[in-house]
């Protein structure tokens, strides 16, 4: 295998991550606050395509981005209405939120299936991108690869150090105690919700206008699920999950180092590699749960009300 | 003088159930004011209410004499008014320091390095130090507290409640506690306690408001008043407050454990350590001991929800260590743990449901098939025998009050006659009325020849009914005495993790120190005291 | 202000209209939608719903569509009273389509009607092991089950779409990713004359009546559902929970295999890469709708059943997508989530109390 395929499968890998990323940095973030929403392929859908209309219709790749993130928030707000306003079982809220989602986003995109966009350009930093090997996966990308590298070590620093960042921690460890306080559990719960659907929303746009670039029925093709299981591997560290969530990418682009390597093997069974590798990402988990760092925050998944 | 907090007529209604019913309670300037109650009679409501947790239906609060409303717990701390909660309102994985900031406006907050001298003062004033940076997950329960206590007072209260805020402490860490409050009261701060224990306000409280099913029935000087009348006003009169104790008959060994060393479930959970002791037949040995100190596990490892190595656990000579619950069950064994909804008993499910849960074997399956018929049959004669108030059979578990909820568990068990019977914190949360009859169900259950062990935080009952005492600490057990040749002070000791004996004539040391080693061998232990 | 307030019973009333409720308002909001796309209402919602059974042969084809979904709904019924939260009937189904595909093939010549019993039980079998799979990573990994499931889902998906294009396809089939065609012979019978109504629905009629003599009057289905009500419950007790995990799983998984196999063996009649339309899926929605019960989950699968042939109807006669199926699912999860709140809590007027 010569550089040029490595440099290039290291590119790709990143790229192919990024959506992954984007979708899983915000379920993170909402889990974190002790919400679990299932619905990330609902959202992602829902983003890719009301994005991909958007920038069909303006010409714009912002205003389709734009559009996407609000798209993606609008569907965690139906969520989010059910499951916490209403207390909702959230694995059955999140189900109908995929459901739901795939459904209204293939209506609504139908007539739009198979028109071209002209899709998100690369910005090419010059002379870091010479480096070898990784220059080109780290700086040779476009604008939402680079809004993913601020965005983990931006939120990480959140989560730690700052005031907001420990009212969502103390959210999803023990609503009952943040409640007492004073602080208001709900609104903390609502907007971690919004910014997971933000994300969400984003990273379908970003499927459906910069790595595709075009609409298609289903085009997440598992992606919000496989981002679930993400967020269990990084142990709810948003470092664990960028390294992850590359780590998924290198699986989905295996058909590319097959080839370089001159294999022949069948692209269904290859198509199957992600969903193996998180299987087995989840079975190795299971033997270092026992690091306290890497826990599921307490309260997650749990309906929760205030008490009156 | 204007009082600090008047409470006015203050009512509270939940489906079901008025919590409290035009309430009236009056706070002066420094003074500690006790709230006095039974489970259930509504303190846990005022008590919220007053800090904005729960608004009222009815009524009004003064404070400093002008009327206000409090909108929520930010609220009542800009006001002045602090708490400390019974179950701590804390965040396990979080430090003790971000566990402070999360209590304090957001502009206090920002600057850390003065709440860290604020800590480190509180600290020095009040006896009461902490690591700052610790995970609270490795606090023990007083440590807790004391960040509970120490996120109250570093809003600089005026009113500072508390709630039960002894149950969780050794008498010896109660002492401490006290010390804490006399200094914060004369400090000017005057304090609410909540409790049930009436020894505790004779000692500290100036003051004491009695509340009854919601309602104020007096308001009296404790310090001048004796406790059978506060008793008395407590639990209303004629409702028996002692079961009628009488001592067992001990018969031969039922169950034994043996060096049994087990983890907690989780590594905030405490397991534990080279634990054995044996429990006769016709005896009930009381295990005192602060909760989160390995009760649950002790209680996981007798009821099989735990496995162990085979012969660590013993019913007669046979290891059960690796049998599960239902195995343990066939052969005599039954279980009341301390969660009543959501362990013992499903809380959705109906009190038919509910029997068939442990008792299966009382001919109520047959080769795999429910009788429906006298599943239902049994069910009845349970309520009925030990007077389970409820709709009906059919109730779902949860509808019903902790008291008798806890009779129909507690019937459950003892209905299927069982060898051996562990109780968690039998009376736990639970109406004196009930209390009394759960106590009189035990020991009626011993004297059949049961040997009954009973796990609980509560020493005035465990010295009520127990034959036999000792206490778990940091997952050790401390020796085993008669009731008769120990005292609340020792068993406090041994809560506190001092195993050591200071025996009351000096040439029994040898003997005591004989009696620690072989503390699962109680013949020797009570002839070598007698 | 209203508030919402826990009541001490839950109300049974509300558990059983609640499902009505949904689809009412499920109705309401599609006629809003038609509305808003230029259809009229009511006509719409009639050629949705109705439009498509008209005649004994659209009957026979309600019952294809109610065969396959209620087969995977009985059997997750068990999986979520267990508190097993199996997402993957689907991939259950694909896999037992796979298997029953492959003895079908591996038997072409045999000549008798019985082999089709074989081939059922290759079906289950397949799906038995892609559910044992699941069991296996839950018990013995701790995996949540809902992530494995959904990722067993896809995995099965592709090797179908790999069985049909690779070694499965058919060597005279010009080709075209699909399998050959299965010998008549071995098809299950149709019990309709004049449709396509298959012995397929017998099965699951057997299947529905097994549950609910199992749910109401064994121990096992006793155990089965404080497991899934309050597993610490379940654990004091001494119902091992691992053990009853392996049997939901396997039994929802057999059941969902004979669904693959009587829809590969039945209406298809060979192995293409199409031969789930999401039945898996619209199975979760059934259980919920029918109260986690076996009589109520055939009453939802008839309706179900009715939105698959709706938006096949609606496709023709309207020109909307078929996805519409697939929108109106969601909906009626949405809106049923939303109405079982009532069951446990009421609301309640509150006047807010202002201070004198």
């Amino acid at each position: 295998m010569d550089m040029d395929l490595i440099t290039n499968i290291l590119f790709a890998a990143v790229r192919t991550g990024t959506p992954l990323l984007l979708v899983a940095i915000g379920e993170l973030i909402c889990e974190r606050a002790g919400v679990l929403n299932l619905g990330q392929e609902g959202m992602m859908l829902m983003g890719a395509v009301l994005g991909f209309i958007a920038a069909l219709t303006t010409g714009s790749i912002v205003t389709g981005f734009v559009v996407a993130a609000l798209a993606g928030v609008l569907m965690s707000l139906l969520f989010g209405f059910l499951a916490l306003t209403l207390s909702t079982n959230q694995y059955a809220t999140g189900l109908a939120l995929a459901i739901f989602g795939g459904g209204l986003s293939a209506f609504i995109g139908q007539p739009f299936v198979g028109k071209p966009v002209d899709g998100l350009h690369a910005i090419v930093i010059p002379y870091l991108s010479d480096i070898p090997l990784i220059g080109k996966a780290l700086f040779a990308q476009d604008g939402m690869v680079y809004l993913s590298f601020i965005l983990v070590p931006a939120l990480a620093w959140m989560l730690k150090n700052s005031r907001p960042g420990l009212i969502i921690r103390a959210a999803g460890e023990s609503p009952d105690s943040l409640h007492a306080l004073g602080h208001r559990v709900m609104m903390v719960r609502y907007l971690a919700v919004m910014f997971g659907g933000a994300m969400a929303g984003l990273a379908g746009g970003y499927l459906s206008l910069a790595y595709t670039p075009m609409w298609n029925e289903g085009m997440t093709a598992g992606r919000g699920w496989i981002a679930l299981a993400l967020v269990v591997f990084a142990g709810w560290q948003l470092g664990r999950l960028m390294l992850g969530a590359y780590l998924f990418g290198l699986a989905s682009i295996l058909h590319l180092v097959f080839q370089g390597l001159g294999f022949d093997i069948s692209p269904s069974l290859l198509a199957m590699m992600p969903y193996v590798a998180t299987i087995l990402v989840l079975v190795v988990l299971s033997r270092s749960r026992d690091n306290p760092a890497l826990q599921a925050p307490a309260a997650i998944g749990k309906p929760w009300r205030p008490v009156h | 003088m204007t009082p600090l907090l008047e409470v006015r007529h203050i009512t509270k209604e939940y489906p079901g159930c008025r919590a409290n019913d035009r309430v009236n309670l009056c706070i002066d300037m420094g003074e500690i004011h006790a709230l006095l109650g039974e489970n259930g009679a509504g303190k846990s409501t005022l008590m919220k209410i007053i800090y904005g947790v729960v608004q009222p239906d009815e009524g009004e609060l003064l404070w400093r004499g002008m009327p206000v409303n409090i909108k929520g717990p930010a609220h009542a701390r800009q006001l002045g008014i602090g708490m400390v909660f019974q179950h701590f309102s804390l965040f396990d994985t979080l430090s003790v320091l971000e566990n402070i900031l999360l209590s304090l406006p957001a502009h206090e907050a920002r600057d850390r390095l003065r709440v860290l001298r604020q800590l480190d003062d509180m600290g020095k004033r009040y006896g009461m130090h902490l690591d700052p940076h610790r995970p609270v997950s490795t606090l023990s329960t007083g440590e807790r507290q004391r960040v509970e206590l120490i996120r109250a007072l570093l809003n600089e209260p005026q009113l500072l409640i508390l709630d039960e805020p002894t149950s969780v402490l050794t008498p010896q860490e109660c002492e401490g506690l006290f010390a804490s409050l006399r200094k914060l009261a004369a400090d000017g701060c005057s304090i609410l306690f909540i409790s049930h224990k009436l020894q505790e306000v004779k000692d500290l409280c100036q003051r004491a408001t009695i509340l009854r099913g919601g309602c104020v029935v007096d308001e009296l000087d404790p310090r001048e008043t004796d406790i059978d009348t506060m008793a008395a006003r407590m639990v209303g009169s004629g409702t028996a407050t002692h079961a009628t104790t009488r001592p067992g008959v001990q018969g031969e060994a039922a169950i034994s454990v043996h060096h049994l060393t087990l983890p907690g479930f989780s590594s905030h959970e405490v397991g534990v350590r080279d634990v054995s002791f044996t429990a006769y037949k016709g005896e009930i040995l009381g295990i005192a001991g602060v909760a989160g100190n390995g009760q649950a596990c002790m209680l996981r490892a007798l009821s099989g929800e735990q496995l162990s190595q085979s012969d660590d656990v013993r019913i007669g000579a046979r290891g059960i260590g690796r049998l599960n619950p239902a195995q343990r069950r066939k052969l005599g064994m039954a279980v009341v743990p301390e969660d009543r909804l959501g362990r013992g008993a499903v809380p959705d499910m109906t009190l038919v449901e509910n029997a068939l849960l442990t008792a299966a074997d009382q001919g109520l399956v047959k080769k795999g098939v429910i009788q429906h018929g006298a599943l239902r049959d049994w069910t009845s004669q349970l309520c009925k025998l030990f007077k389970v108030k409820t709709a009906g059979i059919d109730a779902q578990a949860r509808s019903l009050s902790g008291g008798n909820l806890q009779k129909f568990i507690i019937g459950r068990e003892v209905l299927q006659q069982p060898a051996v019977l562990v109780a968690s914190h039998p009376t736990w949360g639970v109406d004196i009325g009930s209390a009394v009859a759960i106590r009189e169900a035990l020991l009626t259950l011993r004297d059949q020849g049961c040997a009954v062990i009973i796990l609980s935080e509560d020493l005035d009952e465990l010295f009520e009914i127990s034959d036999r005492m000792t206490a778990l600490c940091h997952g050790q057990l401390a020796p085993i005495k008669a009731r008769q040749d120990t005292s609340v002070e020792e068993v406090g000791r041994w809560m506190g993790g001092d195993f050591s004996d200071t025996p009351p004539a000096a040439e029994s040391s040898a003997i005591a120190a004989a009696t620690a080693a072989h503390s699962d061998l109680p013949q020797e232990n009570r002839h070598a005291q007698a | 202000m209203l508030r919402l307030e826990r009541q001490p019973q839950d109300s049974r009333l509300m558990a059983w209209c609640s499902p009505l409720l949904a689809i009412a308002l499920t109705l309401a909001a599609g006629a809003l939608l038609f509305a808003v796309l230029g259809h009229k209402p009511l006509e719409s919602l009639y050629e949705f719903f109705l439009g498509g059974v008209k005649d004994i042969y659209s009957v026979g084809e309600l019952g294809v569509k109610v065969t396959p979904i209620l087969l995977c709904a009985v059997g997750l019924v068990l999986c979520y009273r267990a508190n097993v939260w199996n997402i993957g009937a689907e991939g259950q189904f694909i896999a037992g389509a796979l298997c029953a595909g492959m003895a079908a093939l591996a038997g072409l010549d045999i000549d008798t009607p019985w082999y089709a019993v074989v081939i059922m039980l290759a079906g289950m079998l397949g799906g038995m092991i892609w559910a044992g799979i699941a069991a296996w990573l839950k018990t013995h990994f701790a995996c949540n089950e809902i992530l494995t499931t959904i990722m067993l889902n896809y995995v099965a998906y592709n090797l179908l779409q790999y069985g049909v294009h690779g070694p499965l396809k058919d060597p005279q089939g010009f080709n075209f990713p699909e399998s050959a065609m299965f010998n008549d012979n071995h098809l299950l019978p149709v019990i309709l004359e004049g449709t396509r109504l298959h012995g397929g629905i017998l099965i699951a009629a057997v299947a529905v009546i097994a549950v609910v003599l199992l749910l109401r009057y064994t121990h096992l289905g006793f155990k089965i559902t404080v497991l899934g009500r309050d597993a610490s419950a379940a654990t004091f007790a001494g119902f091992g929970s691992k053990q009853l995990t392996w049997i939901v799983l396997l039994a929802c998984g057999g059941l969902a295999g004979l669904a693959g196999a009587g829809e590969v063996d039945g209406p298809i009649g060979q192995l293409t890469p199409y031969i789930s339309s999401g039945y898996g899926y619209a199975a979760i929605i059934v259980v919920f709708l029918g109260r986690q019960q076996p009589v109520g989950a055939v009453l939802a699968s008839i309706l179900l059943g009715l939105t698959y042939l709706g938006g096949e109807t609606s496709q023709i006669k309207l020109g909307l997508p078929v996805s519409l199926t697939e929108l109106f699912q969601g909906m009626l999860l949405f809106f049923l989530l939303a109405c079982d709140l009532f069951i446990g809590y009421r609301l309640r007027w509150i006047p807010r109390v202002h201070p004198a």
